[in-house]
Formats: C-alpha cells, structure tokens, sequence
C-alpha cells in the first residue's frame, strides 16, 4: 500500500479493468476444463462450443473416483511433491544463504554449475538416468523420483533463496551477532522470519513443479502402484479410447492440491514482513 | 534509511572473510555441500555419459551395436534443414514467450502490489495456471483452439482476426502462436509471484521519502522499483529463457511439431529424432548443440548484469 496512490477515478476503473482482464484470461481454460468434465459424454461433440452444455451430469467425477486407480496416483504424486518440496527447500535455503552472505573461492564455478544443471534438454541425460537407476535397484519407487526432482529443482530453489536473502539487509543478523548471538541463531531468530514469504513461494514453485512433472515419471515408473499423477491421466489416453470426460474430471481433481497449496502459502506472499522489519 | 546501507559491496565481504578463520573459509562450502553433492550425482554424471552419446552411433533398441564416430553427427546437422528450420522456431517460441510472460508478469505484480478489495481471493485465482500440470494446459488449449469443440476460433471471426473458424494449430502460418499462448498462460504467475515478492522486500521508506521529494510516478518506477527488481529481473528472465528454449511437453502435445513444421522446436526435434527415429546418438548431438547455444545467451545476460551491478 504505498504512500504515493492518490484517489483517482480513471485510473481506479483502469486498474480494476486491468485486474478483471488477468483473472478472465486465467479462469476461462480452466472453466472450459470443468465445462468438458460436466458434460456427458453424448454432447460433448454437438454441445462443443456452448459455454454451457445442455444436460450436464457429475457421472465422470464418480466413475474416476469409484472405477479407476486415481486415489492411488493422487497418494502418490502427494507423497513425491510434498517429499521434494520440503527437502528441495532446505536444501537450497542453505546454499542459497552461503551465496548471498559469503565471497569464497570457487563460487563463480559453482554458480556455473548450477545454471549448467538448467540448460540441456533433459532427453539427454534420461538413458543415463534410467540405467543408474534400474543399475541401483530403485525402478518404480517413489524415492528415485523424489532425489531426482529435488537435484534438478535445488539449482533453481538455490538462486530464488538467493535472492531473497540479497533482500535482507546483511546489517540486521550481524547486529544479533554483535549482541552475542551465534551465526546459526541469528539467522533463526532474525533472517528466517523475514525470508518466509521467500520460502514460501520457494515450497509452492518446486510443488507444482513436481506436480506436474511427467517425463522422468514416465521413465521410471511404470507400475501401478507407484504411478503418479500426470501419468496416470496419461493412461486415459492410452487404456481407454481416450475418455475425455473422466480425463477433464481426474484435471479438475489434479488442480486441488495445488490450489490448496497456494492459498496456503499465499498468506506469506501477501504479507510484506520484511518492509516492517527494516525499519527499526 | 539511505540506498547505501542496503548494498553489500563485494570488496568489503572479501576484507572481512581474509581475517576469518578457517571455520569461517569452511564455512559456506558447508552449506553448499548437499547441493553440490546432489547435483553432481544426478546431474552431472548422467549428463557427461549423455553428452558421450553424440559421439556415438547409438540407436535405441539394438543397444549391442554401439562405435565412436567422432564428430560425424555435427557434420550432418550442419546440412539438416529440419535443424536450422526448428532453429528458428525456438527463438521466436522462446522470445515471443519470455517477452509476454515477463510484461504480463510485472504489470500482475505491480497490480498486486497496490491493495485492493478482494485480493486474497484474486490472488489465490490468478495464479491457478502456474498450478496445471502441463500435460493438461496442453490438452485444455488444444481443444479451446479447435473449432468443434472450443470457442476461440468463433471468436477470432467476431473479432475479424479469422475469416472462418478453423484451427490455427493447423495454419503453418500461424501455429505457433497457439502454443506461445497457452505458454504465456500459464508462465504469468512465475514471474509475478518472484517479482512480487522482491516488491514487497523494498522499504516502504524509500517511496515516503520520493513522495517528500515530489518525485513523480515515473520517477519512483525507474528510480527505484526498477534497480531493486534488477537482479530478481535478470535472474528469472535468464532461466525462463533456458527453460522455455528446452521446453517441449506443451508443443509436442498440441501439435507435435505440426502444421508442416511450424512448430517444431529445437527440444521437440531432438524427443521426435529419440523416440520416433530411435536415433539416440543424433538427438544426443542436437542436444548438445542447444547447450553450448544456451550457454551463450547465459554468459552474455550475466556479463551485462556484471555491468549493470556495478554502475549501480
């Protein structure tokens, strides 16, 4: 809320104009997702372009619950995005610490490492991958997936942490410091209240990343049980003659974790703490 | 509290870390340790055994039949037009992208800065996209794309950008734009949710005291929402750009590189030469070929970056 927005009609009306562009444009695919998963499957054809099918029916939702192994995928993809959410994190709060406060030998290299790690496409390294894998006896686990989407996720988690511990002004844990603190406790009590909202935002990224993940999914696994979501929407396209209805409706289920996910941590995106903290 | 007090100079850092001890040299490498550890195991290592395909003859399903043949795969795709064609098509995949997620992204972030009513809720729905999986973004745009089954093109035609509905994906004309679309759908809330927050890290001190000084609207953006969004900026342009120019799932399930190549993109050129050619050894040399090209672009951002940090 800064101080400088003075009450002004036009450009309220922009602004409010402008917001209601955004979320149109990013509700209306999504509503199109619910309309298919509503609609039965007869009309989905012939009611195609209606913004509202003739008849519509929550069967789909049922049969996806009820008739397919989605339950299991869902447990899954949880267990694996939740795993490499909070270890990805951790992970990469800590290096991202040692990059924003110290100067050492070697940093430029690893900096260069890590943005290597972004920048192949990953068709490369998949046959090298699957053979280390199977050669370790992981295949079709939910932890091979999870330590390879923590590696590929910390490089990326890494510079976000960075950047936001670059935020914090270095003055305010060296003051604890001075006072007696260890470096180990003022971070703790000082810097990590104020890199919530960075944390935040960190867990939420690798989440959806690992969400939605589907390549090294498809790779490693390919039994039922561990499965994970995205391919198991896969397998509507495959097992079935392609069923669009349940597949729309296993996409509608898909979306609520996520959502729950950012609601939750959108509380510490709001939250402007580290204006405050500045200001003593 | 003044601009001053805010930046660390990297020559005061240095002369402090020369007095510390060796616990303090240990120090940061410490904390990097299960970073670097992780990724040389799961990166690294697959990566240079995957690097040592291109020099390979290599097809995936009679794996005994495996020789070194030095450089011979850069040699073909220096006269594979496929290649310059899929060339072309991700630069402008990537930059119509990057270009329209970034804009897009700050001006969401600028909005979300500034309170207004409702906007918790708002927030919780803007950022939605960010959190469909990709397989499905792919499939929800290629149907509203096509014409029986998805309104876009009908309102293309009230709006007098198409004579008939028909499916742009199948215009070599204009294909690409539907997965740069669906991209820029679902990229805005990366950059608003980063921007955002590096918005909500600058004092609200420093824009009280602009107000005092009468500096205007324009004046308070460049002077100082811009420098402190800088390094956030280059950062994430930097990797969107790497990971778009890599990304193939949205094209490869909306048009599979269609419309007579139109969209068919460096990183969907090497899945098709992998998994339909089997040519493992040939899609591991355009991989690498696409490597060095990004490693480019990044050395040339970070160089600039340098620059900027320093004028700063």
């Amino acid at each position: 809320m800064s101080v400088i927005s003075k009450p002004n009609l036009a450009l309220t009306i922009g602004k409010y104009l402008a917001l209601a562009c955004y979320l149109a444009f990013a509700l209306f695919p999504l509503y199109w997702l619910f309309k298919i998963s509503v609609t039965p499957e007869k009309l989905i054809y012939t009611d195609g372009i209606a913004l509202w099918p003739s008849e519509y029916t929550f069967d789909n939702f049922k049969s996806v619950i009820l008739l397919t192994d989605f339950l299991v995928y869902f447990k899954n993809s949880i267990i694996v995005s939740f795993g490499t959410a909070a270890i990805t994190t951790i992970i990469a709060a800590a290096a991202g610490y040692a990059f924003s406060r110290f100067n050492f030998r070697g940093k430029k290299v690893i900096i260069g490492i890590m943005l290597i790690t972004q920048m192949f496409p990953l068709l490369i390294i998949i046959a090298p991958i699957y053979k280390i894998i199977a050669g370790l006896g992981l295949l079709n686990t939910l932890t091979s997936l999870i330590v390879v989407y923590t590696a590929f996720n910390v490089p990326f988690a890494t510079f976000l942490m960075q950047s936001f511990f670059d935020g914090i002004p270095k003055d305010l844990e060296e003051a604890a410091m001075i006072d007696g603190c260890s470096r180990f406790q003022a971070v703790r009590k000082v810097v990590f209240p104020l890199t919530l909202p960075g944390l935040a935002a960190t867990l939420g990224f690798v989440f959806t990343a690992a969400w939605s993940e589907l390549l090294f999914a498809i790779m490693l696994i390919n039994s039922n049980d561990t499965m994970t979501f995205p391919v198991g929407l896969l397998t509507f396209v495959s097992k079935f003659s392609v069923d669009w209805g349940q597949m729309m409706a296993a996409g509608v289920f898909a979306l609520i974790p996520s959502c729950l996910f950012f609601i939750f941590i959108q509380r510490y995106l709001v939250q402007g703490l580290t204006s405050g903290a500045v200001k003593g | 509290m003044s601009v001053d007090k805010l930046t660390i100079s990297a020559s005061d850092l240095g002369r402090r870390r020369t007095t510390g001890k060796i616990k303090q040299i240990a120090e940061p490498y410490l904390y990097l340790s299960p970073s670097i550890i992780l990724i040389c195991l799961v990166i690294f290592t697959p990566l240079v055994i995957g690097i040592s395909y291109a020099f390979q003859s290599m097809h995936l399903f009679n794996p005994g039949d495996v020789e070194w043949i030095g450089f011979e795969h850069f040699e073909k795709i220096y006269s594979d037009r496929k290649f310059f064609i899929a060339l072309k098509n991700t630069f402008w995949w990537t930059f119509g992208s990057v270009l329209l997620q970034f804009s897009l992204g700050l001006g969401l972030a600028l909005l979300l800065k500034q309170g207004f009513h409702g906007r918790k809720v708002f927030q919780a729905l803007i950022f939605l996209p960010w959190a469909v999986p990709t397989f499905l973004s792919a499939l929800i745009w290629a149907w509203l794309f096509n014409p029986v089954i998805g309104p876009l093109p009908h309102w293309f035609v009230s709006l007098g950008m198409l004579d008939e509905p028909y499916n742009i994906l199948a215009d070599p004309d204009f294909a690409l734009f539907g997965p740069i679309i669906a991209n820029v759908w679902f990229g805005i809330s990366f950059f608003a949710i980063t921007l955002l927050a590096s918005l909500q890290s600058i004092p609200d001190e420093m824009y009280e005291a602009a107000a005092i000084d009468g500096a205007s609207k324009w004046q308070i953006f460049s002077k100082i929402t811009l420098p402190f969004l800088a390094p956030m900026i280059v950062i994430t342009v930097m990797l969107r750009t790497v990971w778009i120019a890599n990304f193939a799932d949205l094209i490869y399930v909306m048009t599979g590189g269609g419309a007579a190549n139109s969209t068919q993109i460096l990183s969907t050129y090497i899945f098709t030469t992998a998994f339909k050619k089997l040519d493992f050894g040939y899609a591991s040399a355009v991989s690498v070929v696409l490597l060095v090209l990004l490693l480019l672009f990044a050395t040339l951002l970070l160089k600039m970056r340098q620059k900027f940090v320093r004028v700063n």
